[in-house]
């Protein structure tokens, strides 16, 4: 019987099967931010543990809350920032040089085919677009991840999701993972990996695959998985071109952490995309989503494309299309986060950025920001947000606030609009 | 060191609890486990649920519906129930990371069938429910007034049994590797 990416991933890490269906494997990456790694250096430090398993496995930024807003938040950016230096880890980024997580670390050609990635943050699940498995895991496992290397995971087991035809024009990944979302149901795949297959996913960029594995958890997902081919190589060439003699090494040798033609999932869902509209969430869950159709004209009091969804260059890009010219509505507040330095960078040397302020968006630095409500960008009681971001909980930009989650097209057309409005009307 | 499970019961009747709803993001700021204590499922609406009332107080056992603790990988939900001395859930189903989470704590996240969860909540209105849990024989015992009492049989897999023995996943890992 053939395996899954995911099984050979587990079987080439294997450490330890202290029971049957438990899994430790060691670890390639231990990736840490100072919002749930503060309690683990302090839990170790209780425990007179304070060591790490290798200082150049482990990654640190602090980026949820950047500039620190208050003694609080100052405090936890010191404590990853001192346990930093102290440990004289290879890779840790502070103001200046930082920026979301999970678009921070793939940019930095830290994440490759066939690692495991573990970190206290939920949306790790977004790595797996190189090839990875990678799982979001809480402080203790980070704290043992830390120590130790290892992490127990239950034996993977996958759910393969084809997704075929072709992306209409004003469709994006964004749109196709908050369908498959809305397919599987908020824990249609708990404890399970969502391998991302067919023709779409080869199509699309590292960007994008970022997109769709970077919602997996919405769906309950331990890891989004995409498999490694020349678009993977052609990103992380510039980190690899020292290993390899040339792209097609690299092509070949990734082609180990392909799923084999007979690996068994537990469940495989084709999706036809070729008719897909843009899609907008309703309600305070992720797969509560409709066709934008249903929702245009929805008033929006604040517009935040970012976050690690949503914040790369690629959807910059597209947002500044659409903003190219026009001004946001009067009634709205639109903030962009470019969700690292290099992607402001390039946006800056694009000229995204000038179309951005011209528009009426106030443009702030790498960070979190408005997505999780502990910073910038909170909403009244009351407020709605259209937002690139993955998470519509209730409080998760500011109690009593309303997030509806869409692609940056969608946002930047609702920006216009000052109502939740179809991109395709700006496109065609 | 092994937990200590077991006492009054506390019924949350929705699915899809979320970590927000069990502590609001705005609190991951705090750097100790007992500054969270507050603000145990502050944001958390039901009909008639009070986060500040007697009930979350007294409770030691959580009892709910299905997902539980979904959304976000923070070990901080978790941590407001154990500060709060509620060391076990027992609920339909869990979202992966908040059971892992419970588990590697030395906590308790047990899964009974609807059926069960059903019988369980068919006790509320009887007065408090007391529930006892035996680690060793895998039994819930639920009570509520003198006349009420009934039994469930649980499971969980010998690797989560092994953690709450070891009080947690940072001593069961110390120990082996
Ligand atoms: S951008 Fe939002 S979802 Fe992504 S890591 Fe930051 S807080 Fe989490």
């Amino acid at each position: 019987m053939g395996k899954t990416i995911a099984e050979k991933i587990f079987d080439s890490h294997l450490r330890d099967e202290p029971f049957p269906g438990t899994r430790v494997v060691d670890l390639d990456r231990v990736l840490c931010h100072e919002i749930t790694t503060p309690i683990a250096i302090a839990d170790l430090v209780w425990r007179e543990k304070d060591r790490v398993f290798d200082r150049t496995k482990i990654k640190a930024v602090i980026d949820h809350v950047t500039p620190s807003k208050d003694s609080k938040t100052a405090t936890q950016a010191k404590i990853l920032r001192d346990w930093a230096k102290r440990h004289d880890l290879t890779d840790f980024f502070d103001i200046g040089r930082n920026g979301v997580c999970h678009a921070l670390f793939p940019e930095k050609g830290f994440i490759r085919p066939g690692f495991t990635v573990i970190m206290g943050d939920s949306h790790t699940c977004t790595h797996g677009a190189f090839g990875a498995f990678a799982a979001g895991v809480g402080t203790t496992d980070l704290e043992v991840g830390i120590l130790k290397g290892v992490c127990a995971f239950r034996e993977p087991k996958t759910i393969r999701i084809d997704i075929n035809g072709v992306l209409p024009a004003g469709t994006y990944a964004k749109d196709v993972i908050l369908y498959v979302i809305s397919r599987l149901g908020v824990n249609g795949a708990t404890d399970r990996v969502i391998e991302f297959r067919g023709p779409v996913v080869d199509a699309m960029s590292m960007e994008s695959r970022m997109t769709l594995c970077n919602m997996a958890i919405e769906a309950g997902g331990t890891s989004g998985i995409c498999l490694p081919d020349t678009t993977t190589v052609d990103y992380l060439w510039p980190f690899i071109r020292e290993e390899y003699e040339n792209r097609e090494e690299a092509i070949a040798d990734f082609g180990k952490w392909h799923s084999d033609d007979d690996a068994e999932y537990e469940r495989v869902l084709t999706i036809d995309v070729s008719d897909l509209t843009p899609q907008v969430t309703y309600d305070y869950k992720p797969d509560c989503v409709k066709p934008v159709n249903e929702m245009v004209g929805t008033p929006v009091d604040q517009v935040y494309i970012g976050t690690c969804t949503n914040g790369r260059i690629e959807d910059l890009r597209i947002a500044a299309t659409i903003l190219r010219g026009k001004k946001i509505a009067d009634s709205v507040r639109g903030i962009v986060s470019p969700a690292t330095p290099k992607i402001y960078n390039d946006a800056l040397a694009e000229g995204i950025i000038q179309v951005f302020m011209e528009a009426g968006f106030c443009v702030t630095n790498p960070t979190c920001g408005a997505c999780l409500g502990m910073s910038n960008g909170v909403l009244a009681e009351g407020e709605v947000c259209a937002s690139t971001s993955n998470r519509n909980f209730p409080g998760r930009m500011g109690r009593g606030g309303m997030v509806h989650l869409m692609s940056p097209a969608t946002a930047a057309a609702s920006a216009i609009v000052g109502k939740i409005a179809d991109p395709r009307t700006f496109t065609e | 060191m092994m937990k200590k499970f077991g006492g009054p019961a506390l019924f949350l009747d929705r699915s899809d609890i979320n970590t927000d709803e069990i502590i609001p993001a705005k609190y991951l700021t705090e750097v100790t486990k007992e500054a969270l204590k507050p603000y145990i499922l502050e944001d958390l609406q039901i009909e008639g649920f009070d986060p500040k009332g007697d009930a979350v107080r007294r409770a030691r056992v959580i009892v709910t519906r299905e997902n539980f603790g979904c959304g976000s990988s923070r070990e901080h939900a978790p941590w407001v129930f154990e500060v709060n001395e509620i060391h076990a859930v027992i609920a339909e189903s869990y979202a992966r990371i908040f059971r892992q989470n419970m588990f590697n704590g030395g906590m308790l996240a047990i899964e009974l069938p609807k059926e069960e969860i059903n019988r369980l909540f068919n006790m509320v209105g009887g007065g408090e429910v007391e529930i006892g849990i035996d680690l060793a024989s895998g039994k819930i015992t639920a009570r509520a007034g003198k006349e009420r009492e009934e039994t469930f049989a649980f499971e969980i897999s010998p690797f989560d049994k092994a953690l709450v023995e070891a009080g947690g996943w940072v001593e069961f890992a110390d120990q082996r590797y």
